[in-house]
C-alpha cells in the first residue's frame, strides 16, 4: 500500500503528531477529552441506520451516460450499481462506473483552488473571471476560448450556448479523447450530417466487426453486451448470432467471434476465402445482418461500413441512426487545431478548459503545452491537480460527479438527472458552477441550474420522478432517416485510395504500424490514480499498472527480442520483458514489448493514459507516454514506425502468463453445429467421479443450496465484476511491487484461455471465483477451522480465527484464495474509510480471505424474508459480480428451488464442473463455450 | 591429565584394511576415558578456535534473531512466498531440520535396542543435535503463520469458547507429533546425561560448575539401586522414542501426502520420508562428527569403524531415497493422471529443472561413491559427501514443495517463487543458532556418554564371561 496516496509524508507526519499528542499526554497526566457521539435528534425519514439507501444517478465518459444506482451508507456513497431502467444499463455496469467511489474517495484529489499555487478562496476566482470578462466585453469576447470535454450535458451546453450569445467573438472548442472523433467524421462523410448510430444486436444474426470493441468500450457497450448475448445461448440454436472479427489488436470483443482475425493492413489474397465466406454470410442475411467499424479505424471506413449496412437493407433493422447524443458535435481534432493556432497567435486571452487534460492528452506534434503558455488569463476545472493544472494559472478542483448535480444523455438520447450523494468532499466545483461563474448570474448552483434548465415547478412531482428513476421518460431520440451518397462519384467513399491509409500503403522494411488505443483501464489517463483500475488485470494481457507496446509472437522473434517469466512471481506475477524504442513522425518513446498472440504481425498497439507526470501518486511513473508519437494527421495509427530493441529490460505485471489450457479442459467448448448433433459431447473425456463415491452419506442441504453457473459463452471478459468485487468486499489494492510477486487479491478472477493456431487463436474467457466446494479441500487443512462449511453449502471463512497457515490455499485446486502478506489494507487514510463497504469486514495483515458468495447479501436478503415469513425469491440476492456483468453471464441462487434461474442453468447439457475429476463437487459450474462457426470456414 | 593419557596411533590410518576396526582405540580404561572427555568440559583450554566459530554462529543466531523480528514486525510478504505458492523456505526448512532430528533418536533408541555397541561414541552428540534440530525446526511452523502471536490456537487448550483446533487438519497431527518428539527426545538425552552429570559434578573444580552440575545431576550418586533404576528407565525412554523416530516424519509428510496437490498427493510419501530423514540425519552426524573428532583429538573415541557404519546406513537410505525417487516418478505416469503425470515433466524440464538435477547429483548418484570401501574410509571424501547430502535433502524438500505447487492444476495460476534476503537469512540464521548451541553443548557437556564408552572397554566385558 505503500504506493497508495502518497502516505510517507502523511504517515509520518501521523506517527509524529500520535507520538507527540502521547508524550503530551504523559507529562500532563490529563485525562484524554471525551468524545461524545452524538445520534440523530431527529432521524432522517427513510435512513435506518445499517440499512442503506439507494439513489438513482448517472456517470458521463467521452459525453455519453451510464445510468446508475448509488448505495449509500448513512450518507456515504459505497457501492455504484447499473441502473436497470436506464437502457444504456439495463443494470449492468462498467469498471469506471464500479471504480467511481474510489475515485471518489481518492486521497489524491486536488482539495483546493489555487491561482499560480496559492490557495485562494472560490470568491478570488470568481473575481478574476468576471475582471477578465469585463475586459473582453468591447471585443465581443474575441480573447474567450472555451475548451470542453464531448458535452451531453443539455444544461451545460445551453449554458455555454449562453456565454456565447454574450460574447459572440467567443469560441467553444471540444476534445475528449475518449469521444470517438474517427465514427463521427465517418457519419458526416456518409451523410452529410452528424449522426450516432444505435445498433441493435437482438436483430442481428451476422455481425462483421472491423476492429471495433463495441462490447468492451464505448456509447452503448453495456446495452450492448446484453443484447448480443442474450443472442448466443446455444439453447435456442437457430437464434444464435455469428460475429467475425478483424483485429488490429485482440479486444474482448473479437475473443467472442465465431471465426475471422487479421490485419487491416496486410488484408490480403491469403485471407480471401475468408473475405468471400464472410461476405456470402452477410449476403445471406440482408437486413439481419451488421458491419461496425472500430473508433480507431479511419473515417472512411467507417462511412464504408454504413454504405454496407445500408447496402445489405440492415438499416432500420438492425441498427438505426439519431442526432448525437452530443449536443454540439464537432471535429474534435480539427477543433483542438483551431484552438492551438488562436493560441499560437496570441488571439487568447482568456481559456477555461472544463475538466479534461489536454496538455497530456493531445498529440505530441500539436505542442498544446507551448501553446497553452501562451494564452494571457488559463482556468482549469479537474478533478486531480494534473500536467494541465501545471501550467493554468488557476486550478479549480473539480466536484466527482457523486458530489453534484448535472445531466447528461444516455446513448440513446435518454436524459439522467446527475443527483449528488454526498456534499463535496473537498469543495469541488462543477463544471456548471463555473460556467455560472461566466455568465451574468455568477452565483448559481447546480441543483439551481438544472432545475431552471428543466424548468421545474414549484411542483416538483415530475422532477422528483425523475430522480427516482433515474431517466427523463420520452427523451430518448427517435430514429432519422439519412442515406449514404454511395452512387455519387464525388464521394470518396468507392474510392480506394481514400480507405487505404496512405502511411501503411508503403511501409520502409524493418518498420511497424503503431495503433493508438485509449487502455482499456485507465482509459484516456483520467482514471490513472484509481488504483482499483491500474491493479485491474486488462483483458488479453492480463497486465496490470503499465502500458507495453503490444506485438505478435513472430514480430517479437523477428526483433529477437526474449522476455519471459522472472523467478519471482513468474507467469503469475512478474514478466521481463525487454524494452524497446519506437520511432515514429521523428519522437521517440520507449516501452517495455509484450507479445500477444493473435495479434497481426508487424505492427504495434500502444495504449494511452500512461506516463502521466502529474495527477496522483499512483498515475506517476506507471508506463510509458505513448502521445509523445502520436500525431493530429493520424491519432489512431503511425505508420512506418522503427522498432528497436535497447537492451534494457523491464519488469511488468502480469497475473496470467500461461494461456494453454494444456489439455485439461479448463474451458470446454464445441461449435454450434456440433452442439446441436450431440449436446452431450460437452462432457467428452469427463472423468468426474459418481456421488456413490464415498463411504459417508450425503450432507442433506435443506432450505437454501446456493450456487452459481457462469456461461463461458456469454462471457466478454470485461472485468465489471472483478472491480464490483473489490468494490463491493472492500478488497484493497496492493501496488505494482506485490501484483509483480503474485499477490494481486482480486476475489474474482478472468482466466483467458487460447486454443487452436497461434496466429488466429480462439480466445475464451473464465471468470474464477471461489467454487464454494460440497467437498472442499481448503477445509479438511486448515488447522484452527476457520474455513468451514455452512449448512447452506457456503465454504465460509473466518477472519478472526485465521492465523494464516495458507495451507488452505495450497491445497485450493482452483487458487481463488488470497493471503494478506502485508498490510495491504490502508487503515490511515481518511478518505477511504468513508468508502468501504459496512457489511463487509475489513482485513488485517496474516490471514487468508476469498470470494464468500457476497454472504453480507444473502444474510441481509435471510434476514428481511425471515422477517416477512416468506421464503428468498429467486434473483433476489445478487452477488456483485453478478449485478456489474453486463452480459449476464453469472447467476446466482437456490439450487433447491427447482425453478430458479441458476437450477435450469445448472441443469443444462452444457454445465460443467470445473476439476469436477477431482471429486471436489463445486457449486459454481460452467456453461460450455459454443460457437457459431461459419461451416464455410470449418475450425 | 590430558598430558598423561598414553598417546596412541593414527587410527584413521591403523585400520585400514586390516578388517573391522574397533569401537574404541585400544590402550584406554576407565581412568583415562573419563580423564580424556570430562577434560574438555573442566580443565582444557578453551581453544581459540571454539571462540571464533561460536562468534561466527552466534552472529547468524543474532541474524535469525533480527530475521523473525522484521518478520513478526511487518509480515510473511517479506518472504517470496505468493499465490500460488504458499508454502516455500518456510516449511522446507521445517521438513529439512525434522530430517536431521531424526538420526539422534534412531542411533539413540532403535541402535540401543539392537544392542549396536558403535552407537555409544555418537548417541551423545547426536541427541544433542537432534534436539537443536528439532528447536530450529520448530521456528518454523510457528513464524510462518500469518499471525504468529495467534499460533497457540493450534493447541487444543481449555478456552471460553469452546474452540477445539480442526482435529482432521495434518498441521494439528504435526503439532502433536513434533511437540511429542521433542518432549521425548529431551528427555531421554536428559536421561542419558545424569551419571555423567554427576561425572562433572564430582570433578568441577570451580564452586559454580559443582553447584550447576549437582543441581542437574539430581543427587546421582552411582548406587547399584540407581544403577538399575536408571538402566530400566533408560531403557524404557528408548521404547518410547523408537516408534517415534517412524512417526514423526511419516506425520509431517502427512502435511503433503493429505494434500490433493500433484506432487504431494502420494501414499510412498510416508516411508520415504522416514527414510529420507534418517539419511539426512546421518549425513548430519557425519558432517558433525568429523570436525569434531579432528579438533578434540576424539579419534580413539569416534574410530573409522562408526565413519564406516554411518556411511553405510546413508548408503541404504539413499538408496530408498532413490527409489522412491524412481516409484513416484513411475506411478505419476502409470496412474494415467493427467496432472500426477505432468509433475515429473516439470521436473525434469521445467523452470526449476537445474535444481531437480542438482537434487539427483547430490542425493543419488554421488552417494553411490560410498559402495567403495576407499570412499567409506576417507575423511575427507566422506566430509564432503554428508555435506552434498545434506544439500541434496534440502533441495529434495524444495523440490516437493516449490515445485509442485508452482504448477498444479489450473494454468492460469501457475507461478513461480524465488527466496528474498529474508528467505536467506532466515535459512542461514537457523544454521547459526543449531551451531551455536552445538558450541555450547560441546563446551559445557561432555560430548561423548562418559559411562557407556566405559562399557565398551574389555574391563568392562569380565563380568560377561
Amino acid at each position: 500500500m505503500e504506493q497508495i496516496a502518497d502516505p510517507v509524508a502523511r504517515r509520518t507526519f501521523l506517527k509524529l503528531m500520535g507520538a507527540s499528542l502521547a508524550l503530551a499526554g504523559v507529562s500532563a497526566c490529563t485525562r484524554q477529552p471525551a468524545e461524545r457521539i452524538v445520534p440523530y435528534v431527529r432521524q432522517p425519514e427513510e435512513l435506518v441506520p445499517g440499512r442503506p439507501l439507494f439513489y438513482a444517478t448517472a456517470m458521463a465518459i467521452g459525453g455519453v451516460a451510464t445510468g446508475l444506482l448509488v448505495e449509500s451508507h448513512e450518507g456515504r456513497p459505497t457501492k455504484v450499481e447499473g441502473n436497470p431502467e436506464h437502457p444504456s444499463s439495463l443494470g449492468a455496469s462498467d469498471i469506471y462506473a464500479q471504480a467511481a467511489v474510489l475515485g471518489l474517495y481518492d486521497p489524491d484529489r486536488s482539495q483546493t483552488l489555487t491561482n499560480l499555487g496559492e490557495i485562494r478562496p472560490w470568491s478570488a476566482f470568481l473575481g478574476a473571471i468576471s475582471a477578465a470578462l469585463t475586459a473582453q466585453r468591447p471585443l465581443k469576447g474575441a480573447g474567450i476560448r472555451i475548451l470542453t470535454e464531448s458535452v451531453s450535458s443539455p444544461t451545460l451546453a445551453s449554458q455555454i450556448r449562453d456565454v456565447l450569445q454574450r460574447f459572440p467573438s467567443a469560441k467553444w472548442h471540444q476534445w475528449d479523447p475518449a469521444s470517438r472523433d474517427a465514427a463521427r467524421a465517418g457519419s458526416k462523410l456518409a451523410f452529410g450530417e452528424f449522426v450516432d448510430a444505435q445498433y441493435r444486436f437482438e436483430n442481428a444474426d451476422v455481425i462483421l466487426s472491423l476492429d471495433a470493441d463495441f462490447l468492451g468500450c464505448g456509447p452503448g457497450s453495456l446495452r450492448y453486451a446484453r443484447d448480443f448475448a442474450a443472442r448466443r445461448r446455444p439453447e435456442q440454436a437457430d437464434r444464435m448470432n455469428r460475429l467475425y472479427a478483424i483485429e488490429s489488436m485482440p479486444t474482448s470483443t473479437g475473443a467472442g467471434r465465431s471465426g475471422g482475425s487479421g490485419e487491416p493492413a496486410e488484408f490480403a489474397e491469403a485471407e480471401s476465402k475468408f473475405l468471400d465466406a464472410v461476405a456470402k454470410d452477410l449476403q445471406a442475411h440482408r437486413g439481419r445482418s451488421l458491419v461496425i467499424a472500430g473508433d480507431g479505424q479511419p473515417p472512411a471506413v467507417h462511412a464504408l461500413a454504413h454504405a454496407m449496412n445500408q447496402t445489405l437493407g440492415n438499416v432500420g433493422r438492425t441498427l438505426v441512426y439519431t442526432q448525437t447524443a452530443e449536443a454540439e458535435p464537432v471535429d474534435q481534432m480539427a477543433s483542438l487545431r483551431d484552438l492551438v493556432a488562436d493560441l499560437n497567435s496570441g488571439k487568447v486571452d482568456l481559456l477555461v478548459i472544463i475538466g479534461g487534460n489536454p496538455v497530456y492528452t493531445a498529440p505530441a506534434d500539436l505542442k498544446f503545452a507551448d501553446a497553452l503558455g501562451k494564452a494571457q488569463l488559463r482556468a482549469h476545472l479537474a478533478m486531480h491537480d494534473d500536467e494541465t493544472s501545471a501550467l493554468s494559472h488557476w486550478h479549480v478542483p473539480e466536484a466527482h460527479f457523486l458530489e453534484t448535480w448535472s445531466d447528461a444523455r444516455g446513448h440513446d438520447g435518454t436524459v439522467s438527472i446527475v443527483q449528488p450523494l454526498i456534499a463535496p468532499l473537498y469543495g469541488g466545483k462543477s463544471a456548471h458552477e463555473v460556467l455560472a461563474a461566466m455568465s451574468d448570474r455568477p452565483e448559481r448552483s447546480a441543483h439551481d441550474l438544472i432545475r431552471e434548465f428543466w424548468k421545474v415547478e414549484k411542483d416538483d412531482r415530475a422532477w422528483r420522478r425523475w430522480l427516482h428513476d433515474g431517466v427523463v421518460p420520452n427523451t430518448a431520440f427517435t430514429p432519422k432517416i439519412v442515406t449514404a451518397a454511395i452512387r455519387n462519384p464525388q464521394s470518396p467513399i468507392p474510392n480506394q485510395s481514400a480507405i487505404r491509409n496512405p502511411q501503411s500503403a508503403i511501409s520502409p522494411t524493418g518498420a511497424v504500424e503503431v495503433s493508438f488505443r485509449n487502455d482499456p483501464s485507465v482509459l484516456d489517463g483520467r482514471f490513472a490514480n484509481n488504483g482499483w483500475l491500474q491493479e485491474l488485470p486488462k483483458p488479453i494481457t492480463k497486465l496490470t499498472w503499465d502500458n507495453a507496446v503490444l506485438v505478435s509472437p513472430a514480430t517479437a522473434a523477428t526483433l529477437r527480442a526474449a522476455g519471459g517469466p522472472a523467478f519471482q512471481g513468474g507467469e503469475h506475477g512478474q514478466i521481463l520483458a525487454d524494452v524497446v524504442e519506437l520511432t515514429a513522425a521523428g519522437r521517440t518513446i520507449r516501452g517495455a514489448l509484450f507479445t500477444v498472440v493473435g495479434h497481426p504481425d508487424d505492427c504495434a498497439t500502444v495504449h494511452l493514459g500512461y506516463g502521466r507526470t502529474r495527477g496522483g501518486a499512483l498515475a506517476l511513473g506507471a508506463g510509458f507516454d505513448a502521445n509523445a508519437i502520436r500525431t493530429a494527421d493520424a491519432p489512431s495509427f503511425a505508420g512506418g514506425a522503427a522498432m528497436k530493441l535497447t537492451g534494457d529490460t523491464f519488469s511488468l505485471a502480469c497475473t496470467q502468463y500461461h494461456h494453454l489450457t494444456e489439455g485439461r479442459g479448463m474451458v470446454r467448448s464445441l461449435t454450434r453445429d456440433e452442439f446441436v448433433r450431440d449436446p452431450k459431447a460437452v462432457h467428452e473425456g469427463d472423468e468426474t467421479p459418481p456421488r456413490t463415491i464415498t463411504l459417508y452419506p450425503d450432507y442433506p442441504y435443506q432450505g437454501y443450496k446456493w450456487g452459481m453457473s457462469i456461461d463461458i459463452n456469454a462471457c466478454i471478459g470485461c472485468n465489471a465484476c472483478v472491480v464490483g468485487c473489490q468494490s463491493e468486499n472492500n478488497i484493497p489494492v496492493v501496488g505494482k511491487k506485490e501484483v509483480l510477486s503474485g499477490r494481486e487479491m482480486h476475489w474474482i478472477r478472468i482466466d483467458t484461455y487460447y486454443r487452436g493456431l497461434a496466429a488466429n487463436p480462439e480466445t475464451y474467457f473464465q471468470p474464477v471465483p471461489c467454487m464454494q466446494c460440497e467437498n472442499a479441500p481448503c477445509e479438511v487443512v486448515c488447522p484452527v477451522g476457520a474455513t468451514s462449511h455452512s449448512h447452506e453449502g457456503l465454504n465460509d471463512m473466518v477472519y478472526n480465527r485465521c492465523v494464516g497457515t495458507r495451507y488452505c490455499s495450497d491445497n485450493c485446486p482452483y487458487k481463488v484464495r488470497r493471503f494478506n502478506f502485508f498490510l495491504y489494507q490502508d487503515w490511515n487514510t481518511p478518505s477511504l474509510k468513508l468508502g468501504r463497504n459496512p457489511d463487509v469486514s475489513v482485513r488485517s495483515r496474516g490471514v487468508m480471505e476469498k470470494c464468500t458468495y457476497c454472504v453480507q447479501r444473502i444474510n441481509e436478503a435471510k434476514i428481511d424474508s425471515e422477517r416477512e415469513s416468506r421464503p428468498i425469491a429467486d434473483g433476489e440476492i445478487r452477488t456483485a459480480c453478478q449485478q456489474a456483468c453486463p452480459a449476464d453471464a453469472i447467476v446466482f441462487g437456490n439450487l433447491n428451488d427447482p425453478n430458479s434461474r441458476v437450477a435450469k442453468l445448472q441443469a443444462e447439457e452444457r454445465n460443467y464442473a470445473l476439476l469436477g475429476e477431482l471429486n471436489t463437487r463445486p457449486r459454481t459450474t460452467y456453461l460450455a463455450a459454443v460457437r457459431n462457426v461459419n461451416p464455410e470456414l470449418g475450425e | 591429565m590430558a598430558e598423561s593419557l598414553q598417546p596412541v596411533e593414527d587410527p584413521n590410518r591403523a585400520y585400514v584394511g586390516a578388517g573391522t576396526p574397533p569401537v574404541i582405540a585400544p590402550g584406554h580404561t576407565f581412568g583415562t576415558v573419563t580423564d580424556k572427555i570430562s577434560a574438555i568440559v573442566l580443565t582444557r583450554r578453551t581453544p581459540l578456535g571454539w571462540y571464533a566459530g561460536f562468534l561466527l554462529a552466534g552472529s547468524f543466531a543474532f541474524l535469525l534473531l533480527v530475521s523473525l523480528t522484521y518478520l513478526v514486525t511487518k509480515g510473511i510478504g517479506i518472504w517470496g512466498n505468493n499465490i500460488p505458492v504458499g508454502w516455500a523456505f518456510d516449511i522446507t526448512n521445517f521438513v529439512w531440520w525434522i530430517g536431521i532430528g531424526h538420526a539422534g533418536t534412531l542411533i539413540s533408541a532403535i541402535l540401543l535396542l539392537l544392542k549396536q555397541t558403535w552407537r555409544t561414541s555418537i548417541n551423545r552428540f547426536a541427541e544433542a543435535m537432534t534436539l537443536f534440530a528439532v528447536a530450529c525446526a520448530g521456528i518454523f511452523p510457528l513464524f510462518h503463520t500469518g499471525r504468529p502471536w495467534l499460533a497457540y490456537w493450534l493447541f487444543p487448550y481449555p478456552n471460553s469458547m469452546s474452540l477445539w483446533p480442526q482435529f482432521r487438519s495434518p498441521l494439528i497431527w504435526d503439532v502433536f507429533a513434533v511437540s511429542t518428539y521433542a518432549t521425548v527426545s529431551a528427555l531421554f538425552w536428559y536421561v542419558g546425561l545424569i551419571p555423567d552429570l554427576a561425572t562433572l559434578r564430582d570433578r568441577s573444580q570451580s564452586r559454580a560448575g559443582r553447584v550447576i552440575y549437582g543441581m542437574l545431576a539430581m543427587g546421582w550418586r552411582g548406587s547399584a539401586r540407581h544403577w538399575h533404576r536408571y538402566d530400566t528407565a533408560y531403557l524404557l525412554l528408548a521404547g518410547l522414542a523408537t516408534p517415534l523416530v517412524v512417526s514423526v516424519h511419516t506425520v509431517v509428510s502427512f502435511d503433503f501426502a493429505i494434500g490433493i496437490v500433484p506432487g504431494w498427493h502420494t501414499t510412498i510419501f510416508p516411508p520415504y520420508f522416514v527414510a529420507g530423514a534418517i539419511y539426512s540425519g546421518f549425513a548430519m552426524v557425519l558432517t558433525l562428527a568429523i570436525p569434531i573428532r579432528a579438533v578434540y583429538n576424539l579419534e580413539d573415541f569416534i574410530t573409522m569403524r562408526h565413519l564406516q557404519n554411518m556411511a553405510k546406513v546413508m548408503l541404504v537410505t539413499g538408496l530408498i531415497v532413490a527409489y522412491g525417487y524412481g516409484t513416484e516418478a513411475f506411478i505419476s505416469w502409470y496412474s494415467g493422471d493427467k496432472y500426477e503425470g505432468f509433475v515429473p515433466m516439470n521436473r525434469i524440464f521445467g523452470p526449476y529443472a537445474f535444481y531437480y538435477w542438482l537434487l539427483i547429483t547430490c542425493n543419488v548418484i554421488i552417494p553411490q561413491a560410498l559402495w567403495f570401501k576407499r570412499v567409506r574410509t576417507s575423511v575427507p571424501v566422506l566430509f564432503v559427501i554428508s555435506l552434498i547430502v545434506n544439500v541434496g535433502m534440502w533441495l529434495e524438500r524444495f523440490v516437493i514443495i516449490v515445485l509442485s505447487l508452482s504448477r498444479d492444476f489450473l494454468t492460469s495460476s501457475w507461478g513461480r517463487f524465488a527466496p528474498t534476503f529474508w528467505d536467506w537469512s532466515t535459512l542461514f540464521g537457523t544454521v547459526g543458532l543449531f551451531v551455536s548451541l552445538l558450541f555450547l553443548f560441546l563446551r559445557f557437556l561432555p560430548m561423548i556418554s562418559i559411562f557407556e564408552i566405559r562399557t565398551l572397554l574389555p574391563e568392562a566385558k569380565v563380568s560377561d564371561e
